[in-house]
């Protein structure tokens, strides 16, 4: 305990020095605007700035500083084009469309960003807390995580998410599969074979996930406001002025904590990020809110909006965990942090902390200011985001439009996947005209890639034996987590219903 | 010495001071990183960066082309940008081992212009700490009685450079290294997660890599797959060679310009890295970037690159990885 005081006070003694304290704030700005355009997210903005924040010669810690502020900035603008535009800003705000967006549309985008702004506040100043106490030894916990945990988590992952089951069962399901199969393509790691790509070499190594969140959500969003506004239908928005009001963060602050533990310990986990951590933050949130909730998630629900938000942004502060204490990137954004560490000669892991303590501290100590500064930077620009809804939307049209192509073509400068985010976007549109959710073609994406691999793991490493899945209890306590999720609900609807019955 | 230093500091100011005449048609110097920022290739345009930034009258800009673990960018050098003086692209033998495998589509090695190396990386075999492995033999008699024994894992696919390395010690033994047991991760930061948590008992991972971790000492590297030994964190550790194993994996990290490129050009670049070999700030780069010493330019370079492909051809053919 002494030892992190005494880290801390070191820390704060690099971060408070005004060079770095502008620097902290600069990265936080840019990161939230780098966030907030759709295509452009943490590990793009990290990896774009930093040749630049390697060119200018800036000392490590501070460099470090900028960085990571772009890399939380990040996190925190990815939900202000999901709320406002219905296009995740970076892939893990995908959730936040679900109910941001919705609250927009009743005319609630400030009340919508300010709430948002708060729960981000509250999951990454809990996730900074959390590895200031406990980092190291969490990081020894994440690394005992193996294949045939994983693939327990993500049995819990689909488990909280059959809450997400819509109208149709057999469309989210199909939703699903459709994620499932874009995730297949590519080679295929265990026997090196490549799946799916037709002999088109851009597609050898799979789809870029920020190519299925733009093409999916930000290209289908767009044919569908050309088709509105074509056909008329398109309605304008009132001007709006709401805000976030006590009795939102009140209804809000369970699901805000719980969230924030369950983002944390995700992101600590090597592999898994923000956007499986929001997406089973949601799906729990919407489990435990019962069968009212069940109607009011996905229409503008505080709690479903609160819930992804804190979520991922606990996850960016767990995801340092392994890197800083282990020297192992447990994300890409990570992982270009780690190379820039390198790139300084510093080599991250135990001995980091009391190697060069000033780097170490300084960063997290850095998360703290981050996290207070975008919080004071965010809320009073809530109104004048929120203003951004009332542009007319022929203008607001081409402008999404031009920022998908900036973004998806500034990163890798292929221009096939322009061609991919339109085909994308085309099939995206049509799976909605059919009534199709798009969060399952995601999720199964996202969480069907992770199953796929380390269920084959696992089973490389077992020689087969399919015994390894259920021979740990970090795995059946995982499995009985999500029988639970899956059953609690059932048997409180029946348990209503029965008392209905008795009532009559 | 100062005799070394005097001629250095000549050749850079005469270097700095005909920009415009050696360089004639290179005005703006770019090196293609085949994938994302931050990886390894992107290393490797930064040697170049600041490796030849006296070479040049323009500084070097880096750019980004990711898809298709390089696939990409090598096509793209094939169809479209054949001639362009300009352009450098990273490769590394990991590129090598997907042409050999026919992962980069029709093109082969002939197809481009292989112009300087930035330096070179050695595949290491890690354990844990407290792994029951103290050294290599110990490791090769457990995968000689039984390849499926021992649980190996890292941070590629299989037919990758990553499981060439595990491959090599298999093949070694005597065993085909199909029946190895091979887990693959999706890169190194992962797998060794995975061998610090106990899932996998084995990693075969690179030196670069490896010295952040060396002082940690929460693992234990059993072998370096080098020809000699390397100095530095690496001085106490034996190659394979010195066990008694012929392995070794070289990673060489070059770049390769397209087939239509004019000699003058191609020779301009050349010169360039040669020039640069000769200056300390070369040497200080390539170890700043965590890459050991390996300057090859021009017909040396390829010669290599054609010796190094034919054996690749040959160890990918046993492996499986190439049906006839």
């Amino acid at each position: 305990m002494g030892d992190v005081l005494s880290g801390l006070a070191t820390g704060f003694g690099v971060a408070l020095m005004p060079f770095n304290l502008m620097l902290v704030l600069l990265g936080c700005f840019a990161g939230t605007l780098i966030g907030a355009l759709p295509g452009l997210g943490p590990i793009n903005g990290v990896a774009i700035l930093l040749p630049i924040a390697y060119g200018l010669g800036f000392p490590p810690e501070s460099a470090l500083i900028l960085l990571a502020g772009i890399y939380y900035g990040a996190e925190y603008g990815g939900r202000i084009s999901s709320i406002l535009l219905n296009v995740p800003g970076d892939s893990g705000a995908v959730m936040t469309t679900l109910d941001g967006h919705p609250m927009a549309l009743k005319g609630e985008a400030g009340r919508a960003l300010s709430l948002s702004a708060v729960a981000s506040f509250v999951g990454g100043t809990i996730a900074v807390v959390l590895m200031s106490l406990f980092g190291p030894l969490l990081a020894q916990f994440a690394v005992t995580f193996s294949p045939a945990n994983y693939v327990a988590l993500m049995v819990f992952a689909f488990a909280s998410l059959a809450s997400l089951v819509g109208k149709s069962t057999v469309k989210t399901l199909l939703g699903a599969l459709i994620g499932l199969m874009l995730a297949t393509i590519g080679i295929d790691s265990n026997t090196g074979v490549a799946r799916y790509t037709f002999g088109l070499p851009d597609i050898l190594a799979g789809i870029d996930f920020l190519i299925v969140v733009v093409g999916l959500f930000g290209m289908a969003e767009l044919l569908h406001l050309v088709e509105q506004q074509v056909s008329g239908k398109l309605k304008t928005l009132p001007v709006d002025k709401s805000f976030v009001r006590w009795a939102d963060l009140a209804r809000t602050k369970w699901t805000i904590l719980r969230c924030s533990l369950i983002g944390f310990f995700i992101g600590v986990l090597p592999g898994t990020g923000a956007s499986v951590a929001s997406a089973v933050a949601y799906g729990t949130e919407k489990r435990m809110a019962g069968a009212e909730g069940q109607k009011t998630f996905g229409t503008g629900d505080v709690r479903g909006l609160a819930a992804p938000e804190a979520a991922n942004n606990a996850a960016a502060g767990g995801a340092m965990v392994p890197m800083l204490t282990l020297g192992i990137p447990g994300s890409g954004t990570t992982a270009i942090l780690l190379g820039a560490l390198l790139m300084f000669n510093i080599q991250p892991g135990p001995l980091m902390f009391a190697q060069r303590p000033e780097i170490a501290w300084g960063l997290i100590a850095s998360m703290y200011i981050g996290n207070v500064a975008l919080l004071i930077i965010n809320l009073p620009l809530v109104g004048l985001f929120a203003r951004m809804l009332t542009i007319p939307q022929h203008y607001l049209t081409p402008l999404i439009a031009i920022l998908a192509f900036v973004g998806i073509y500034s990163i890798v400068g292929n221009p096939f996947d322009l061609f991919m985010i339109t085909w994308l976007g085309i099939f995206g549109w049509f799976l909605r005209k059919l009534d199709f959710s798009l969060a399952p073609v995601i999720l199964g994406f996202v969480l069907g890639g992770l199953f796929e691999n380390n269920l084959r793991r696992a089973l490389s490493i077992s020689g087969g034996d399919w015994m390894i899945l259920v021979d740990n209890w970090k795995s059946l306590l995982l499995y009985a987590l999500a029988l639970l999720v899956v059953a609690v609900p059932v048997w409180m609807g029946r348990r209503a219903r029965k008392m209905a019955e008795a009532d009559i | 010495m100062t005799l070394n230093r005097f001629c250095a500091a000549a050749l850079m100011a005469a270097s700095l001071t005909l920009p415009t005449f050696a360089a004639a048609e290179v005005d703006s110097p770019e090196c293609v990183a085949p994938a994302q920022p931050g990886g390894g290739f992107d290393l490797t345009c930064r040697v170049a960066q600041t490796g030849l930034a006296a070479q040049f009258g323009a500084p070097m800009q880096v750019t980004f082309m990711p898809g298709g673990i390089g696939a990409v960018a090598f096509n793209l050098f094939n169809t479209t940008r054949t001639d362009d003086a300009n352009a450098i692209v990273a490769f590394s033998t990991g590129s090598l081992l997907n042409i050999a495998t026919g992962k980069y589509g029709a093109f082969t090695e002939n197809d481009v212009r292989f112009v300087g190396t930035a330096g070179a990386d050695f595949g290491a075999v890690v354990v844990k700490a407290d792994s029951k492995y103290t050294s290599l033999e110990q490791l090769m008699a457990d995968l000689a009685a039984d390849p499926s024994s021992v649980v190996v894992g890292a941070g590629g696919s299989v037919g990758s450079q990553d499981w060439m390395k595990a491959a090599l010690l298999v093949r070694e033994t005597g065993a085909s290294p199909m029946k190895m047991r091979y887990v693959a991760f999706d890169g190194g930061g992962d797998a060794i997660a995975a061998l610090l948590g106990g899932s996998i008992e084995v990693y075969t991972g690179d030196v670069g890599e490896m010295a952040s971790h060396m002082e940690a000492g929460d693992m234990r590297v059993l072998a370096v797959m080098a020809d000699e030994r390397l100095g530095g964190a690496f001085a106490e550790v034996p190659t394979a060679k010195e066990q008694g194993f012929d392995v070794e994996w070289t990673i060489m990290r070059g770049f390769y310009m397209g087939k239509d490129v004019s000699d003058a050009d191609y020779q301009t670049w050349v010169d360039a890295f040669k020039a640069a070999y000769a200056t300390p700030e070369w040497e200080q780069v390539q170890t700043e970037k965590g890459l050991l010493p390996l300057n090859l330019a021009g017909d040396e370079l390829k010669a290599r690159v054609d010796a190094n492909m034919a054996t690749l051809r040959e160890i990918a053919t046993e492996a499986g990885l190439i049906q006839k």
